[in-house]
């Protein structure tokens, strides 16, 4: 399916995450006290974008599986792609060339070494996944990168299975 | 905007919140030959005391892992003052020291408390002491006991008055929700300082203890804030695309070092309080972060991966000299000092895991001073004697606290939840 039909639909979830962003929970926009960017309305916790499951209804020349990858995993200690996160990424890209939306990028470590760290590790990953979109030709004023260090695990345990879940960049 | 905020983060005034005391402790080991000491019951004639100050007293002493405090049950006599001391009764059951006082009401809710510290060999008074203070501060007139003859017996000026915040994460309704906190030094009286569905980290105090710092996700990315203990006033000081992050506050109070990424990677600023200004300090390509401050104001010791691998730096101010301290080890990160300057804490691996090390920064000497795993956020005592650090137990954050001798330890587990990322107030 074409990008373009889910333009609506994506309108529709994020103005309803939206409404539910003003009842109850924390907006994302960032005009507090600083001169800064106008925001887009994407709150961290709110909104999850990509995949609309109801591909059946029609082909598409860049994607037919209707679920594309948005979370990309790294190696401990690492922010290098992996070799298996190009593809869907490269259609991540085209996506974002056809139809330019702001997207944030938020990267996230494991919970080993120190927090403040791991803020900075999350934020590389993000910064790697940026300048490969970039190098694709997206425009690089629609991507931020945001990093939550250790702070938003994917899943709770301490284990090398956990850890490798945790170590992300998640597309939103 | 400032109501929307408002709305999303809860502040609260310093205010006990009973329901939410979730630290307790538990010691799990003290040094060898702890010095005995017997705390005689501490009470007002006539009257019945919200706090039991001579058992806060003994838990003090008792947590420090340099004191065994007598069973109450056990104590043949309970002398409220010095002509009531036998020193038979003390010299028999083995006891080094005894503390003997009484409280007496001055006023509309007001008492003071009357101690003194008995040498039990020797039969010597060592001093007698005069404290007052209102009926709702009982527990700050116990630690005041506390500090007076911890000081008096190990030279040591005593910590038990200080405080400690932290951040505690909890699951609610399918959500993680986090709150800044700070409670006594003993876990005991804690209180909320923010609640947000998005992260908090990093809490930082301000010199004269009455702020901290810290960062908060609540407007969709880090930024870092101010905010008064005493009445909940905050202003936010960042809103940078990128990292803002591990807030420092200077020894004189009117700077703060802290990371920044709007320029292409993490470096260290120095935010000026009073102008509003950034200074940067660093200039790397690698990651420079976890700025902590020399007592004297000059220099920073910071984390950086400039060398392959995350080790401790200390840069001068002034010069922008960078020197590398830690050559022991793969990954050295989270530097903090003792007040002395001369002790470094921070976080180090080992064997695959990650631990609390110490590393004497006169003689280079390392030693790694936890068998915990998953060890982070280390935070000393500013006298010293003790730091406090976070760890995992049974997929629960938890502080740890540790003689700096790594003699004694004790737990304060939350009853629900994780704690994290403990920071000592300073004196």
């Amino acid at each position: 399916m074409k990008f373009e039909t889910l333009k609506p639909i994506l309108a529709c979830a994020l103005l309803s995450s939206f409404l539910v962003a003003c009842s109850s929970t924390p907006p994302a926009s960032t005009t507090l006290a600083g001169a800064s960017t106008g925001s887009s309305t994407l709150s961290g916790s709110n909104v999850s974008t990509g995949s609309v499951n109801d591909g059946s209804l029609s082909g598409s020349d860049l994607d037919t599986s209707g679920g594309l990858e948005t979370v990309f995993y790294f190696d401990f200690d690492q922010s290098t792609l992996k070799p298996e996160s190009l593809a869907a990424l490269r259609i991540h890209a085209q996506r974002l060339i056809t139809n330019p939306v702001r997207v944030r990028l938020e990267g996230h470590a494991d919970e080993r070494g120190t927090r403040e760290y791991n803020m900075a590790l999350g934020e590389r990953r993000g910064s790697a996944v940026r300048e490969f979109l970039v190098l694709q030709g997206v425009d690089a004023s629609l991507l931020e990168v945001i990093s939550y260090g250790e702070e938003r695990p994917a899943v709770l345990d301490s284990t090398e299975s956990s850890w490798a879940v945790n170590r992300r960049v998640e597309i939103k | 905007m400032l109501k929307k905020i408002c709305r999303i983060v809860f502040l609260v005034v310093l205010m006990p919140v009973s329901a939410l005391a979730e630290l307790s402790i538990e010691i799990t080991s003290g040094v060898d030959n702890p010095t005995d000491i017997a705390i005689s019951p501490i009470m007002m004639k006539g009257e019945r005391l919200a706090e039991d100050v001579s058992a806060i007293v003994a838990a003090d002493l008792e947590r420090s892992g340099l004191f065994r405090a007598m069973p109450r049950a056990n104590m043949l006599s309970n002398p409220s003052a010095l002509a009531e001391v036998y020193y038979r009764d003390w010299r028999i059951v083995g006891m080094q020291y005894l503390v003997v006082g009484n409280l007496v009401r001055q006023g509309q809710g007001r008492l003071s408390a009357t101690f003194s510290l008995v040498e039990v060999s020797g039969e010597r008074v060592l001093f007698t002491h005069v404290v007052k203070g209102r009926d709702s501060e009982l527990r700050d007139i116990a630690h005041y006991i506390s500090d007076k003859v911890f000081h008096a017996i190990t030279g040591i000026k005593g910590a038990f008055s200080t405080r400690l915040a932290y951040v505690t994460a909890i699951r609610e309704g399918g959500r993680q929700i986090f709150r800044l906190m700070v409670s006594d030094a003993d876990g005991a009286r804690e209180r909320l300082m923010l609640k947000s569905q998005e992260p908090i980290m990093s809490p930082s105090w301000s010199p004269d203890a009455k702020e901290l710092a810290y960062v908060s996700f609540e407007t969709g990315r880090p930024a870092i804030f101010r905010q008064r203990l005493d009445n909940a006033q905050r202003e936010q000081l960042t809103n940078f695309k990128g990292l803002n992050g591990a807030p420092a506050w200077s020894p004189d109070g009117k700077s703060m070092a802290l990371v920044l990424s709007k320029d292409g990677n993490p470096e260290i600023y120095l935010y000026h309080l009073a102008t509003k200004t950034f200074t940067r300090l660093t200039r790397h390509f690698s990651i420079d972060t976890e700025p902590t401050w020399m007592s004297d104001g000059k220099s920073l010791l910071f984390t950086s991966d400039r060398g392959g691998a995350p080790q401790i730096y200390k840069l001068n101010i002034a010069s922008r000299k960078v020197e590398r301290l830690t050559y022991n080890g793969s990954y050295n990160a989270r530097p903090r000092l003792a007040a002395d300057d001369r002790t470094l804490v921070m976080v180090h691996r080992s064997q695959d895991s990650f631990h609390i090390a110490s590393q004497d920064l006169v003689t280079g000497d390392l030693r790694v001073l936890t068998q915990t795993h998953l060890d982070e956020s280390p935070t000393v005592a500013p006298n010293g004697a003790m730091f406090m650090y976070a760890t995992k137990r049974g997929n629960k954050g938890v502080l740890t606290a540790v003689s700096i001798d790594a003699g004694s330890q004790f737990f304060l587990p939350s009853r629900r939840g994780d704690v994290r990322e403990p920071a000592w107030s300073p004196f």
